[in-house]
């Protein structure tokens, strides 16, 4: 497939403040069953789910340069019985608004407990909101995945795996972001979110090298003999239909040789893997405050990098069609 | 329930382009259209267009034989790309099974384009919405044309009659009776799309000689070479009707 740069931006950006806010919510969490200090309203939480809603504008503006008709965009929520990307533009829009209520609640200090279990946990509007964003941050994490992982003729994207990498690398890089961010605005949390973002880092190592792995070894079902029905083992195409190039030339090549392929492969395992891992590490050494940052920085542009190879992976077969493009 | 269709036979279509022009001229210019040109006399032609002619050749030199190949969207009675559409922009009639798209509700998202196994849909790119063959929906029900007219412009185009065009759940229409009859096979059956169009395959024409057929023992003209041990007189071969 031809890889999108609107569609690139957009799943890595919401992404990230998917985890992010989720990152946040966990704090939060943690502090109330006292296994962290509780941290300030209005710099942490409020700042945090600011920064999130910011990653989420930006990922919705790349998203309408998707479209051919962008100011149709509100008519997508429409089948959503039926399709995945319908059920990720309600969710999108549904996240940013909790996100921006759980924000705004923390802003406004309204974080009185409304209630308590047991007389043991304080619930407060801030804890109702962020437990309900966070179910719809990860129920927005497979809708995402599943536009992809539903097509089930793109036999790379068609496994389970495809949904495990967009939640490992969502955490993975919302986890960094937290710990830049807490890093960066001097809060003890560096080590807490660093840990966490390690571990999942790891996971998703796991899950994309498997995917790697599985990818380089598909078994693709259709050949140029089912797709135009002939049973001979000798098949050559002798004319596409067209001089130029047409919709099914650009839509579904990506146009990149093997030797490209490879670098980029190798230059997303490094940046989105390697470096965070040391750098983090090393940040957490030294007590760095823009050690994670960077971290963070050089986990995003992997993950560009990661979709970018993401579409170069999905073999179309419709290209069976077009021979002379291989 | 209806399902027009559009069965070709791949034995007689020799690949001369004049569905693929027929089909342009009469949607470019219909409720389907436009299906834009973007240099179409320059270096590097691109344009909209809902059916294709490709060629291929299959097996090894001499034992070669051409397969022109027209392609178009195949109206799938399953449609994958349907239900991913996140607008309803692309949907199945009921009635006839032609599977369309609402071009005033599609955002150009292109998923639908994705979903599609065949390549069967192409973006405008001047309209920016998804377009592909509509069967002529237009022509085909259009009651004020003469019944034999109310057939898709391509079928109507085609010099050789390797497009036909009717009701595949009808047992009896002359397109079932050719998919029966003829061979008609559907386009990667792997997917379970189960495409409502279906292809007639090359066929040969063949008649079975022997040998004995050729050379007969009791040739005439070859009488006099034959030693026959004794004299025959004339045979019933030697008999002019
Ligand atoms: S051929 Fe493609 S566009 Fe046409 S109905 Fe089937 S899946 Fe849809
Ligand atoms: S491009 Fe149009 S028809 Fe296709 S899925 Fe998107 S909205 Fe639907």
């Amino acid at each position: 497939m031809h890889p999108a740069f609107s569609v690139i931006f957009l799943t890595t950006l919401i992404g990230a403040a998917q985890g992010l806010f989720l990152a946040l919510v966990t704090g939060q969490v943690y502090s109330l069953a006292k296994l962290l200090e509780a941290q300030d309203n209005l710099r942490f939480y409020a700042l945090g789910s600011a920064l999130a809603l910011v990653l989420l504008v930006a990922g919705l503006i790349a998203s309408f340069f998707h479209l051919g008709h962008p100011e149709r965009a509100w008519r997508s929520a429409a089948q959503w019985r039926t399709s995945w990307l319908s059920r990720e533009v309600i969710a999108l829009p549904l996240f940013m608004l909790l996100v921006a209520l759980y924000g705004l609640i923390h802003y406004e200090g309204w974080t009185q407990p409304l209630f308590s279990i047991r007389g043991v946990v304080d619930v407060d509007a801030s804890l109702i909101v962020g437990v309900v964003g966070a179910l719809v941050a990860f129920l927005l994490y497979v809708c995402t995945a599943m536009i992809y992982a539903s097509l089930r003729f793109l036999q790379e994207w068609h496994s389970p795996l495809t949904v495990l990498n967009f939640v490992f690398f969502g955490l993975a890089s919302g986890f960094t972001l937290a710990a830049a961010f807490t890093a960066w605005i001097g809060v003890h949390l560096v080590g807490f979110y660093g840990a966490w973002a390690v571990v999942f880092t790891l996971l998703a190592v796991f899950t994309r090298l498997a995917s790697l792995y599985r990818n380089a070894r598909i078994k693709q079902k259709s050949s140029l003999q089912t797709a135009i029905g002939v049973r001979h083992t000798t098949v050559r195409q002798k004319a596409q239909g067209f001089i130029g190039g047409s919709f099914n030339t650009r839509e579904f090549f990506h146009g990149r040789g093997e030797s490209a392929l490879k670098w980029i492969r190798r230059g997303f395992l490094l940046l989105v893997f390697v470096a965070p891992v040391a750098l983090l590490g090393v940040a957490w050494y030294l007590h760095s405050a823009w050690l994670p940052l960077l971290a963070f920085v050089s986990q995003y542009l992997g993950l560009l990098l990661e979709r970018y190879y993401f579409f170069t992976e999905a073999r179309h077969p419709q290209n069976l069609y077009y021979q002379s493009m291989y | 329930m209806t399902q027009l269709a559009l069965v070709i036979d791949l034995n007689v279509c020799v690949g001369c382009h004049a569905c693929v022009t027929s089909c342009k001229e009469w949607n470019t210019s219909g409720w389907a259209g436009p299906m834009s040109d973007f240099h179409p006399y320059d270096a590097d032609p691109s344009g909209t267009f809902f059916n294709r002619v490709q060629t291929f050749e299959i097996g090894e030199f001499p034992n070669t034989e051409t397969v022109h190949f027209p392609k178009s969207c195949l109206h799938c009675e399953e449609p994958p790309c349907v239900p991913v559409c996140p607008t309803g922009a692309s949907y199945k009639r009921e009635d006839n099974g032609v599977v369309l798209v609402d071009y005033d509700k599609c955002i150009g998202c292109k998923y639908c384009s994705w979903a599609c196994p065949y390549g069967a849909r192409e973006l405008d790119s001047r309209q920016k919405v998804m377009k592909k063959c509509t069967l002529c929906i237009d022509r085909i029900t259009d009651q004020s044309l003469p019944e034999a007219e109310r057939k898709p412009a391509c079928v109507l185009a085609c010099p050789t009659s390797a497009r036909l065009f009717g009701d595949v759940h009808d047992p009896d229409s002359e397109v079932s009776v050719a998919i029966r009859e003829r061979g008609g096979y559907q386009l990667m059956p792997e997917w379970g799309t189960s495409p409502a169009n279906h292809y007639l395959p090359r066929r040969k024409t063949r008649i079975r000689i022997h040998e004995d057929e050729l050379v007969r023992a009791d040739n005439p003209l070859d009488k006099e070479a034959i030693d026959l041990p004794e004299e025959q007189g004339e045979t019933l071969d030697d008999v002019a009707w």
